[in-house]
This record gives structure tokens, sequence and C-alpha cells, in this order.
């Protein structure tokens, strides 16, 4: 009996904590700006959109890995993919949550991108200190 | 013995929880966090010496069991003090350091007597299961504490970004956990599940302590009622 109420009322935890702790990570990058490049080679000017999402992960694995923000991008991959699936069952009954998906949806993408615009620099800067060596 | 999985994963997990330790040295975040990352040194020496126990006595060892069970119940104490930590940070400004003292080792000792309570009435009286009870208990108590520290983040507005994703990231941890322990209590049968859940979910504090250490700014602020809030 009292190992399935810590079940019921973990469970229920577990989700609320995913979920701020997912929307924490994105509200500190949704401060960075995005640089012309990378608005350029993702297509996001001023707002993001969920459809993007997926391409701009495809643009993010074609850079070299850190393993540092491996983790924060692992998480807003279930993330999405957890909005997703509410999009596409409950949002369809609950009107409401249908806006509030796809503005999440698109934070998601915009993390995405700063995840992108880090790795870019990242990358160049390693080239930059092959070049000096 | 374990296989390549079992090796993985441990691997990822040992080299996370030396990540976070050398993550706060970098960022001059040692003494600040300090039994955070006390907590994680001795994870990641319980992490070897879990290893040194496996490659001598082997994984289904009465040894290894012992081991693991005493040395989760063990750090399972070392993260209340890590959220001690926590608390005392976000109520650094009230000057309430000696009654959190106080009240987590009340909590402590009541649920370490809780468990020992229902141990003592099941029909096998092993230290083992009071060890595991122990584990799921603590658990979900360290999981309504965060939820608490989580609800006094929101009042008193912390804005803090750093702290207010240690303090969500122990909140996953404590809840998977919690849920995990409880589980495993209901379907001691599907152990098979376990054994690959268990030491992944293992990885999810070290790796958000990580990113939070090395990404996130200590002066890096945002609003924590702007992440409870569903905007319409």
């Amino acid at each position: 009996m009292m190992a399935a109420i810590i079940l019921v009322c973990s469970a229920v935890f577990f989700l609320q904590f995913f979920v701020w702790y997912c929307r924490s990570i994105i509200a500190v990058s949704a401060k960075q700006p995005l640089s012309p490049e990378v608005q350029d080679v993702t297509g996001i000017q001023r707002v993001a959109s969920g459809t993007d999402f997926n391409r701009v992960m495809q643009l993010l694995q074609l850079c070299p890995e850190r393993p540092e923000d491996r983790q924060g991008i692992q998480a807003i991959g279930a993330y999405f993919r957890m909005l997703s699936f509410v999009d596409a069952t409950i949002a369809r009954l609950v009107p409401s949550m249908k806006s509030w998906t796809d503005a999440e949806r698109g934070h998601c993408t915009y993390f995405a991108a700063i995840a992108l615009e880090r790795r870019i620099s990242f990358s160049r800067d390693m080239l930059a200190q092959q070049m000096d060596a | 013995m374990p296989g390549s999985f079992d090796y993985g994963v441990w691997i990822v997990c040992t080299l996370l929880e030396a990540c976070v330790v050398v993550s706060a040295l970098r960022s001059n975040s040692l003494s600040r966090y300090f039994f955070l990352n006390i907590y994680m040194g001795l994870s990641f020496l319980a992490s070897v010496g879990r290893y040194l126990v496996i490659s001598r006595s082997g994984v289904s060892s009465m040894e290894y069991a012992y081991f693991y069970f005493y040395s989760d119940a063990l750090l399972t104490i070392g993260l209340y003090f890590a959220l001690l930590n926590l608390y005392s940070l976000v109520f650094d400004e009230m000057k309430v350091g000696r009654y959190l003292k106080i009240g987590a080792v009340v909590l402590l000792g009541g649920t370490a007597w809780f468990s020992y309570a229902v141990i003592n009435q099941s029909s096998h009286r092993i230290l083992s299961h009071f060890a595991f009870e122990l584990s799921q208990n603590l658990y979900f108590v360290g999981l309504i504490l965060t939820y608490v520290l989580w609800g006094a983040i929101l009042k008193l507005r912390e804005t803090r970004a750093r702290l207010i994703q240690l303090v969500l990231s122990l909140g996953v941890y404590f809840s998977a956990f919690a849920a995990d322990y409880a589980l495993r209590n209901l379907y001691p049968n599907l152990q098979g599940a376990f054994h690959y859940v268990t030491p992944m979910l293992g990885c999810i504090l070290p790796a958000a302590w990580t990113f939070s250490f090395f990404w996130v700014n200590e002066e890096a602020r945002l609003a924590p009622s702007r992440l409870a809030t569903v905007s319409r």
C-alpha cells in the first residue's frame, strides 16, 4: 500500500519537475540573441517554430559534439517529444493547450539554435587553435 | 558478470560525477555548493568501490548486494546534506540555518525509525531489506522536501538560475528514484527491466549538475513563477 502511494505521488512529481526543469533550461537560453549567421542557417528570424526543431537538431548533429551540452540537448529532445505527444492527443480535445504546446515547441527550437551557435563557435575556436599551433 | 551495457553506463555515470566537481572547481563554486560537491565526490568513490567489489566477488554475490544497498542508503543521507545546502542558500537572508539543521536531523532519524518499524513487523527481518526500505522512504521524503523548497523558491521569488536548476534537477532525480524503488517493491519479479533502468536513472543528477555548473553562470537570473505557470 505504502509503495503504491509512493509510486503514484512520485510519478506526478516527476512529470512536474521534468517540465519545470526543461523550461528553466529554455528560459536561460531564451535571453541569448542568435547571431545573423545562425539565423541564416536555421531560418529563424525572430520567433522559432516547433516545425523547425528536427531540422535544427540535424544541423546540430553535423557539428562536433560537446559532452557538456549533451545532457541539456537530450533533456530538451525528450521534452519536445513529450510536447508533440500532448499536441497530438490532449491538445486536440483542449484547444487552449494547443497554443501552449506550439509556443513551447518553438522555445525548444530556439534552445536547439542556441546550442548550434555554441557548437559553431566552439568548432571555430578549435580551428583557430590548430591554425596557431 | 556485468555486460558491456553495465560497464558503459557505469563509466558514463562515474565520469559525470567527476565532471560535476571539476565544473564546480572551474566556475569557483566549490565552497558555495560544498555539500553538493562532497556528495558527488562520495558518489564517485562509491562507483569505484562497487566496481572493485564486482571484480572481486561478482555481481550476484552477497558482498555486492550489501555494499550496493548500504552505500546507496549512505549516499541518500549524503544527498540530504546536499539538499540542506540548497535550503541554506535559499533561506540565506532569513538566518534560519540552525532550525534547518535541527529539522533535517529529526526528519532523517524519523525516516530511519519508520523504515526499521516497517521491517520489524515483517516476517523476514533482513538487514538488506532495512537498507532497501530506508532508501525508498528517504528518496520519498527527499522528494517532499525538494517540493517544499521549490515552493519556497516561488514564494521568496528566488531568481538565481543555477540554484533553481540544481533544485529542479534534484526533484527529477528524487522522484525518478522514489518511483523506481516503489516499483521494485511492488513488482520484484521484474528485476530484468530494473537492471537496465536503475543505473541509467543514476546518471540523471550528475548529468544535470554538470550542465548547470558548466553552462549556467552564477549571475544568470530567471523568473521561477514563469516556469510554473502555463500561459494561455
